[in-house]
């Protein structure tokens, strides 16, 4: 069927590769815009806002050890050319559930946080399998599906957390109940778990807190990552993310691979969460897991990641680029405009526009590339002629 | 002969399940419940109805601004907030100007309308250079432009002082009220009340019009086209239609009409909300379209109508009603998964027609 | 031969047909091992149908199964899926490549058969958390592809290959299982260059030497020829020749492959139409097209149509034949000169050549040619409207130009009555109509815009007999009643003898000659394996 386009596929890839020797620093620079825009972003708020580095590198260490387990949690999904997993919300629901349920216990510090990390594991791992099915079922609309899926568990969430906890799940303790009787607090305190982890092992070096025992757990994360590449179920993963119909001819069961990678994605979302909040050392009931998604996603992209391709570089240089413009951009914005609200609409917008620039960066590639082949058959003609 | 006639009774009934929807069901037959209980729960059954019917002339323009989108094969348009930032501009340049009264609405009309050929001009360029990705872009399109103009409504040199800030005199407020501007202004309008029974008449009549214009132009040349390019675009170009333009047509008609629908809903509403309240603007309209029986390409008049019904019939009628039977006020929640599992349903639904 | 011995592979009485349609009648050949089988005939013939039964692909199974024994070393298999035909040992390359685009060769060749390492971790949480052997994935990756005997680099990834290689890749991929016994290779030098081709016939006679069987498809007779042992012929689903290589030549594998009976083609009109047509005018005029068409690549066509003929366009599949239409009506990127009534026509815009009073019917019904959610009325009157602005009421001076239903329904249903569309009513869907009725909604949606010159690309592809006549028959009027010339496309050499005036012969994506409709099928058939690369 195919063989006429075949030969001329094979000219042109050939041709490609040789302009792209070409224009390579052109490439590099083109295909990093956006870390490279943070990077000015950041060089130009930096001197303005005024803080001294010590300050903001003590700021930024503390939000890569609150923030980076989170972000991890998004690059399976990816490997399994999912996207990106606006449904890691699910995770950050479960991991709350488990700490309303510890704090409700009153289990303290470290244990506490394992104790939540273990019950949310069974949540994350029910979630995970409903929005994979869900996902399995709206193939080639995967984002915006578990976008929606998101604030549909959300509704759930809310339903059990609102209304059946306290009077169907038992819940003793009036700092956590709301004084009607049943339904959760607006806010429950996590001040007993406040930064137990971030302090175990601390070393403080000239002023800057350095959370050993986070980045430990998160290097772990990583040695995992790195690890299940390796593995026959990431070399499948990979395979169903770039060719979905090759997999399934191979005799991968393509379904279950996808479910597998969305559930892993949401137990490691809830451990996330618990990381973070510890850090926090509040929960708002509901309200935390809202924009953890939307702020992961901005991150890993802001690190250079695109849709169907992210490191555990990218994590980090995203972690680092992101969170840094969120420290400087109020101050800097209310130095330039007098006004401290401009900042904060400014780093809120920052977040948006560069998703929004990502996947419209995403879907234009994929246009492109189709488009290649005319070019080249004029070409040609022109030489027989 | 009579157990064919059962038969074949039995499956017309499940072919209309099929063809209506399990979640469209749930949902109606949830209303109905709801309509039926409340008398007995001591609700007021006139002040509900006469609710529902308001809150229907608040929002029915904001879904039927997705009607060109669905047709055209753009999808659910997600990204509505770019037609309300339109009209909230032309909401807040007209009282800037100086329009009071019922005036105030239709220059706000006036002015809000090049923004949306401009805005939606460039979100239709855009939704033709990412065709096959466009609800999750149009979805950030929205988020990013709320976010913009959250920084906009900071600095834009707005001096108006039923509108500004008043201490520091610059900036526009969250919410304006707008007693004295175009309140009620359709809904005003030959109002009919009957004790608690009210009907108002002007917003009725307006969406009736707007409906009626959006029936009309589907009828046309220009409007058989597009529904052609959202069934078969291969089919339309083969035909020799240009499916960018018809495309870039239908979602400068969708924004405008997110703009005119949102004015619609602050004469009902009574204030202008600005910032972040745009945000999430766009899932009502997409679920109550749904729930009115539209798939993510194929959309009717009458889906507008008995969708925007039946959406915001629950969400006036679940707060006083669920309130009285258990004693919990749980609308929020309900409408919540009601609005959110009637998307996700839509878009595992395999669409069917011509491959893009 | 001895009758005791037992072959690898014996093929009794298969037959298949496709919802009445027979496409294989009483199949029979055998193979020995470390044979070289060489398989050739006409697009449709009925290779690929027969290579997919072989397979155990689930469309047979879906399409009600096959007649006949499949007997593997004297035993009668049945093959439920490609994984048990794989695991009997049968390995195949298909046309289109079925490759990971972002793994290496070695990632590929191993593809869900990696060697794996066991773990503590994949003791607990199963096999599929086993990690991978690399340095045994490249080990057996390296003795695949030296059993291929061609040189291909494993490190490297896919989307950076050049297609031959792509191709060598499926190749090892197959040679890389242990159990392989028959490979079948479908036109897998089509996409080499001509040294690459050169070296896969030698990897083919080195697999023959190790005692693989191989059945060879291909459209170059030549390789046949200095590779096989045995050649297939099939025509029209039967097998109509087997004879071993050495005695036979490219010239009568050509005349078989095409030799039907020539009594019925070269109908009256051909004969009467014939003599007058080179005196008439030109009526369009190609000059250097070329079509970028995915699987259908045109290069450098210089064509002539006269005025009021039909003329054919005949040619194997994917050598360009249905680039030509979908290349003047500006469906697929074209470059080049077309020159229709005396004015050039832009390419690349469909809208100008509707406008030049051409019409096309597409060979894809439901991609292109239908709008399947929407009535026939729509269908059939939708290009009408718009580019001619016929079944439309004029208000306000023109301003608001609306459907006129009832001159809608009308049309349709005249071309119900006249092309006898099956359906309850010209308000049901399209996609609720037969194939056949929905080409002939096709051609009553072309007929309505009334143009000078009529595209008809495959027109009876996949619809049943009787609706194949009435279709061409329709054709057939439409060009003698109303003047209309017409271009029709066909892969079926037999029905563009019947209909057309002349005949041209796309081979390699370029015109390999124009003959007139009498001329002898031998003519067509070398003209068609001609420029075939």
């Amino acid at each position: 069927m195919s063989n006429e386009n075949a030969t001329t596929k094979g000219n042109v890839l050939q041709t490609g590769q040789q302009k792209k020797k070409g224009n390579s620093l052109l490439n590099l620079l083109a295909s990093n815009t956006v870390p490279i825009m943070f990077i000015i972003i950041c060089a130009v708020c930096i001197p303005i806002s005024g803080f001294s580095p010590a300050y903001l590198i003590n700021e930024i260490l503390t939000r890569m050890g609150r923030n980076t387990f989170l972000i991890l949690a998004l690059l399976i999904p990816i490997m399994a050319g999912m996207g990106l997993n606006f449904g890691m919300t699910l995770g950050a629901m479960a991991a709350e559930i488990g700490l309303i349920f510890v704090s409700d216990w009153q289990i303290y510090g470290i244990p506490g946080m394992v104790l939540a990390m273990i019950i949310s594991i069974p949540i994350s791992m029910l979630l995970g399998l409903i929005c994979g099915k869900i996902l399995n079922a709206a193939k080639g609309r995967e984002m915006v599906a578990s976008y929606i899926i998101s604030f549909f568990i959300n509704g759930i969430y809310q339903l059990i957390v609102l209304y059946m906890m306290g009077s169907i799940i038992p819940i003793k303790h009036t700092t956590v109940k709301l004084p009607r009787g049943y339904g959760i607090r607006n806010t429950v305190s996590l001040l007993n778990m406040r930064q137990k982890l971030d302090d175990l092992l601390a070393i403080n070096v000239k002023g800057v807190k350095i959370p050993v025992a986070t980045f430990i757990v998160i290097g772990l994360l990583c040695l995992f990552i790195v690890w299940f590449r390796k593995t026959k179920l990431g070399q499948d993963m990979r395979a169903v993310g770039q060719d979905m119909e090759v997999a399934r001819d191979a005799g991968i069961d393509v379904e279950r691979t996808r479910i597998i990678s969305i559930l892993m994605s949401t137990v490691i979302a809830g451990f996330g969460m618990v990381i973070y909040l510890q850090n926090m050392g509040n929960l708002s009931t509901y309200s935390s897991h809202s924009q953890i998604g939307m702020f992961a996603i901005a991150a890993l992209l802001v690190g250079g990641a695109s849709v169907d391709k992210a490191s555990i570089g990218n994590v980090f240089l995203g972690v680092t680029l992101f969170h840094l413009m969120f420290i400087v951009a109020p101050s800097a914005g209310a130095k330039i405009t007098g006004d401290s609200m401009i900042g904060e609409y400014f780093r809120v917008f920052v977040s948006y526009a560069v998703i929004t620039i990502a996947l419209i960066m995403y879907e234009t590639k994929k246009r492109r590339e189709k488009s290649q082949m005319a070019e080249l058959l004029a070409a040609e003609q022109e030489a027989d002629a | 002969m009579e157990e064919t006639k059962t038969k074949t009774f039995r499956d017309r009934i499940a072919s209309f399940v099929e063809s209506f929807g399990v979640p469209r069901l749930i949902i109606a037959g949830f209303l109905l419940a709801l309509f039926i209980a409340a008398p007995f729960v001591g609700a007021d059954l006139p002040t509900q109805i006469s609710n529902t019917i308001n809150r229907f002339c608040w929002n029915g323009i904001l879904v039927l601004a997705m009607v060109p989108m669905v047709h055209s094969g753009c999808g659910l348009n997600f990204g509505l907030p770019l037609g309300i930032i339109s009209g909230l501009l032309g909401a807040t340049l007209s009282i800037e100007l100086g329009f009071t009264g019922a005036l105030s609405f239709f220059a706000a009309i006036v002015i809000s309308t090049p923004f949306a050929l401009i805005l939606g001009a460039g979100y239709g360029w855009l939704l033709n250079k990412i065709k096959g990705g466009e609800m999750m872009i149009a979805t950030y399109v929205g988020f990013s432009s709320v976010s913009f103009m959250c920084m906009m409504w900071l600095l834009l040199p707005y001096h108006s002082p039923n509108m500004v800030w008043g201490l520091s005199g610059k900036g526009l407020r969250t919410t304006i009220s707008l007693e004295g501007y175009y309140n009620q202004a359709l809904s005003g309008f030959l109002r009919i009340q009957i004790g608690n029974f009210s009907i108002p008449t002007g917003a009725l009549l307006f969406f009736a019009f707007m409906a009626f214009c959006m029936w009309a132009f589907l009828h046309t040349k220009t409007g058989t086209a597009m529904t052609a390019v959202g069934s078969n675009p291969s089919f339309a170009r083969a035909a020799g239609i240009n499916v960018n333009k018809i495309r870039m047509l239908s979602v400068i008609m969708s924004t405008w009409l997110g703009a005119v629908g949102i004015l619609v809903y602050e004469q009902g509403f009574g204030f202008i909300q600005l910032y972040m309240a745009p945000f999430y603007m766009a899932l009502p309209a997409v679920s109550a379209i749904l729930i009115g029986g539209a798939s993510v390409n194929k959309a009717t008049i009458m889906n507008v109508i008995i969708g925007t019904i039946l959406f915001q019939g629950i969400v006036t009628m679940t707060p006083t009603v669920m309130n009285n039977v258990i004693h919990m006020d749980m609308s929020e929640v309900i409408r919540i998964i009601a609005s959110q599992g009637m998307i996700l349903y839509a878009l595992t639904r395999k669409s069917e027609g011509g491959k893009s | 031969m001895s009758n005791e011995h037992t072959p690898l592979l014996e093929i009794r009485n298969i037959k298949k047909d496709f919802f009445g349609n027979q496409v294989l009648t009483d199949i029979n050949f055998r193979l020995e091992e470390g044979q070289v089988l060489g398989f050739c005939g006409e697009n449709g013939a009925g290779k690929s149908t027969l290579m997919k039964i072989l397979f155990g692909m689930d469309v047979i199974r879906e399409t009600g199964g096959y007649e006949g024994d499949i007997l593997l070393n004297g035993q009668k298999v049945t093959f439920n899926s490609p994984f048990d035909a794989i695991a009997a040992g049968i390995g195949m390359v298909h046309q289109e490549f079925s490759l990971i685009p972002g793994f290496t060769a070695t990632e590929n060749i191993l593809l869900d058969r990696e060697p794996q390492k066991k773990s503590v971790i994949s003791e607990i949480f199963g096999n599929r958390l086993n990690t991978l052997d690399r340095k045994e994935m490249s080990v057996r990756a390296e003795k695949a592809i030296d059993r291929m005997g061609v040189r291909i680099d494993p490190k490297m990834v896919v989307n950076e290959m050049p297609v031959g290689h792509k191709q060598f890749t499926e190749i090892a991929r197959e040679l890389s299982k242990d159990q392989l016994k028959l490979l079948i290779l479908d036109e897998p030098t089509a996409v080499l260059t001509e040294k690459e081709a050169e070296a896969l016939l030698d990897s083919i006679r080195g697999m023959a030497s190790r005692g693989i069987a191989v059945i060879f498809i291909t459209h170059r007779l030549h390789e046949i020829l200095s590779v096989c042992d045995n050649v297939v012929v099939m025509r029209d689903g039967f097998v109509v020749k087997d004879v071993p290589a050495k005695d036979t030549n490219v010239e009568e594998i050509t005349r078989w492959m095409v030799g039907r009976s020539v009594e019925n083609a070269g109908s009256d009109s051909a004969s009467v139409t014939d003599a007058g047509s080179d005196s008439r005018e030109t009526i369009m005029k190609i000059e250097k097209l070329w079509v970028d068409m995915p699987g259908e690549t045109v290069r450098n066509v210089n064509l002539e149509v006269k005025k009021g003929e039909i003329l054919g366009i005949g040619g194997l599949a994917g050598q360009g034949k249905l680039g030509i239409p979908n290349g003047v009506m500006g469906l697929y990127e074209a470059g080049g000169k077309v020159t229709f009534d005396g004015k050039e026509i832009p390419l690349n815009s469909p809208r100008k050549c509707l406008d030049a009073s051409l019409a096309f019917v597409s060979e894809d019904r439901r991609g292109v040619g239908l709008l399947l959610d929407e009535s026939l009325e729509w269908n059939v009157a939708f290009p009408a409207m718009q580019i001619q602005n016929k079944f439309l009421k004029n208000y306000l001076g023109g301003l608001i130009k609306w459907r006129d239903e009832k001159a809608i329904h009308e049309v349709t249903q005249k071309y119900i009555d006249e092309l006898q569309i099956r359906c309850t009513s010209s308000r049901q869907s399209a996609k609720e109509l037969s194939g056949g009725n929905q080409q002939k909604v096709c051609l009553a949606k072309a007929f309505a815009l009334e143009p000078k010159f009529l595209f008809v690309s495959e027109p009876t592809r996949g619809i049943d007999v009787g609706a194949k006549a009435l279709v061409l028959n329709a054709l057939k009027k439409f060009n003698r009643e109303s003047g209309v010339t017409v271009v029709m496309i066909s892969s079926e050499l037999e029905e563009l003898r019947q209909v057309c005036d002349r005949i041209a012969i796309v081979s390699g994506g370029k015109i390999a000659g124009i003959l007139p409709a009498a001329s002898p099928s031998e003519e067509f058939g070398m003209l068609m394996v001609s420029n075939v690369k």
